[in-house]
């Protein structure tokens, strides 16, 4: 979707009859700073993607490092020729490689735990709308005492108990935003459970299954891209917080909270790169997603259209 | 009022033991507690004799009762590190905690009135568009990233302020303060205005869309039209009226203020409750994690409580919904 989106862009103006999908990518075009947030978002996935073949080095391939190379200036020229444009860790990792690599692992906790966190989420807040009664108050209850408790202490407990790992962060973030995203869904499965369409489908005798996923479940989903974009986000920013505790991902696959809090020891004596790039990167992917999640927000919004 | 006040009773109890249940479980999931109560020296006699005084031979859900029974008298354990009661422990270091939190909720007063109400004078102005754009930047930087930041800056480019530690302390009815030393002050400055940063954001929008809103309404514009002064206006008229939902929602923020101060600690070393919880689980001091836990549970659904009576209190339509 996101690169037709930016291709769609110019070809947009004055279209006869224009298309849902046409409106919606003017509209979201409107907003040059999102539009630049959604640029750098794809910008940002693409070098992702694309590390092991554009970085200058494999920062887990040992045979590449030299100790000799440690903790040196960005800019500097290390012993194997190449330059390191964002100085190195105490390894001898180039940083740059390292920003590189560690934004794979932070973009696929963030997004793989997201998307889990909406799957069951999603079913659980359409569940308790369709289902009501009982069903719906249990499940509402563990939705309220689950937002009662922030966050960062409910993953640190999770984290606690079962220790380090990327399997392990994914279940945690998954555990603490998934009611999210059932209050988002079974908020507006209340609304629309009670509009002409569902009667009709339900006088027309279609399944209950049927009648959820490709009559309900569709007509929920623009609050849920809202909330899942800006819960992207928080499940970079939660994932950096924990693995800079030390709690996160193992230091085998350091995401860029890891890799900020390998250089935090470093900071004190002045040497400042360490940290400082792979947190620059961070607050670039987070703004980012936030920017085109901002945008989504007010473009999907049947309350602000004209 | 005293169904409602009685109902709202037990389900905090209910909650309370339904979470007692998930940390002792937790704590059991993760690895044999013989391995680390016992000594490894310990001969095959020695271990059974402690695993019969430790209760372990018993089946799962009567260790649980005995926990709970021991939990209730306020024993959580004893500190394999330190050697002490683990409740002690975290006692010890709430002061220190609570310090940082009260500076930081002072800190986000401070800061956020004015800037938000100045953004909600002149919504229009240059500066108001970029206290709002910066306001942005508090809720998605990252916390502890913002933290090393001020370090960087603060302590070692500039070296105006100490970098970690809580400085020179006073004692006071037996527990140490920092607030009270220059020395203190200076070292508490970093850390509370880092875990204030959210909720300074937090202040500036919740302050804004407040003067916009009361602006407009017909006793601003009758004080304007009796010629009072703009001054007295904005002050004595708006701020007076916008106060209680911000201070409401910053008390509101209190706990999720103790809870993050978990990141602010351990950036600036600063020896509370944080720091504590961060060190005991990377050493799996379970006794410490189990009865850190413990208190906060207990401490959010006091919070949550404190909460619900107030609002049924201050709204009849949540005491009445009881009675039907």
């Amino acid at each position: 979707m996101s690169s037709t989106t930016i291709g769609a862009a110019p070809a947009a103006p004055a279209p006869k009859v224009e298309t849902p999908f046409q409106r919606f990518v003017s509209e979201f075009a409107a907003s040059r700073i999102a539009l630049l947030g959604l640029v750098v978002f794809l910008a940002i996935v693409a070098i992702a993607v694309l590390a092991p073949w554009i970085a200058p080095q494999n920062p887990y391939d040992l045979a590449q490092l030299d100790i000799m190379d440690g903790r040196m200036e960005p800019g500097t020229v290390g012993g194997a020729g190449f330059t390191f444009w964002l100085g190195t860790d105490d390894q001898g990792r180039d940083m740059l490689s390292g920003i590189m690599y560690g934004l794979r692992i932070s973009l696929m906790v963030g997004a793989g735990s997201a998307i889990i966190a909406c799957l069951v989420g999603a079913s659980l807040g359409m569940l308790a709308a369709y289902a009501g009664g009982r069903t719906d108050s249990l499940i509402m209850r563990l939705v309220d005492l689950q937002l009662s408790f922030p966050a960062i202490l409910a993953a640190l407990m999770i984290l606690a108990f079962l220790g380090k790992g990327i399997f392990n962060v994914v279940l945690a973030l998954v555990i603490v935003e998934w009611a999210y995203y059932a209050r988002t869904v079974r908020g507006s499965a209340l609304v629309e459970r009670r509009r002409e369409y569902i009667e009709a489908a339900q006088c027309l005798a279609l399944p209950t299954r049927r009648i959820i996923f490709r009559h309900l479940l569709p007509n929920c989903l623009p609050p849920l891209i809202v909330v899942g974009t800006m819960q992207v986000a928080r499940a970079i920013a939660l994932e950096a917080t924990l693995s800079f505790l030390g709690l996160g991902v193992p230091i085998t696959e350091p995401s860029l909270g890891l890799l900020i809090s390998n250089g935090y020891e470093y900071m004190l004596s002045g040497k400042y790169w360490i940290s400082f790039y792979p947190g620059i990167a961070l607050l670039v992917t987070i703004v980012s997603i936030n920017l085109v999640g901002d945008q989504l927000r007010d473009v999907l919004n049947p309350r602000l259209k004209r | 009022m005293t169904a409602f006040l009685l109902r709202r009773l037990i389900q905090a109890a209910a909650v309370v033991l339904v979470m007692s249940l998930l940390v002792f479980l937790g704590v059991f999931a993760v690895g044999d507690p013989v391995e680390i109560l016992i000594s490894p020296e310990a001969d095959q006699f020695e271990r059974e004799r402690a695993v019969k005084a430790l209760g372990l031979d018993l089946p799962l859900w009567q260790q649980y009762l005995v926990f709970l029974g021991n939990a209730l008298q306020g024993d959580l354990g004893r500190s394999f590190v330190f050697n002490e009661p683990a409740l002690k422990l975290i006692l010890e270091r709430m002061p220190a905690t609570l310090e940082l939190a009260i500076g930081a909720t002072i800190a986000a007063l401070v800061i956020g009135l004015p800037l938000g109400l100045y953004a909600g004078l002149r919504p229009n102005g240059a500066l108001s568009k970029g206290i709002m754009a910066t306001s942005i930047l508090g809720f998605s930087l990252p916390t502890f990233w913002v933290g090393l930041m001020l370090i960087m800056v603060f302590a070692v480019q500039l070296g105006w302020l100490p970098s970690t530690g809580r400085g020179e302390t006073v004692t006071i009815l037996g527990t140490r303060w920092s607030f009270l030393t220059s020395d203190g002050i200076a070292h508490l400055i970093m850390p509370a205005l880092n875990l204030a940063l959210f909720k300074i954001s937090l202040v500036i929008r919740l302050t804004r869309a407040g003067v916009r809103e009361t602006m407009l309404m017909d006793y601003v514009k009758f004080a304007r039209a009796k010629g009072l002064s703009p001054a007295r206006v904005t002050f004595v008229h708006v701020f007076k009226n916008i106060l209680i939902p911000v201070v409401t929602v910053v008390g509101l923020e209190f706990g999720g203020t103790i809870a993050f101060s978990v990141v602010t600690e351990s950036v600036f070393a600063w020896p509370g409750m944080g720091k504590l919880i961060i060190d005991s689980i990377n050493v799996l001091d379970r006794p410490v994690m189990v009865a850190y836990l413990m208190m906060i549970v207990l401490l959010f659904i006091t919070i949550n409580l404190v909460v619900d009576l107030t609002y049924s209190l201050l709204d009849p339509r949540v005491r009445l919904e009881g009675k039907q």
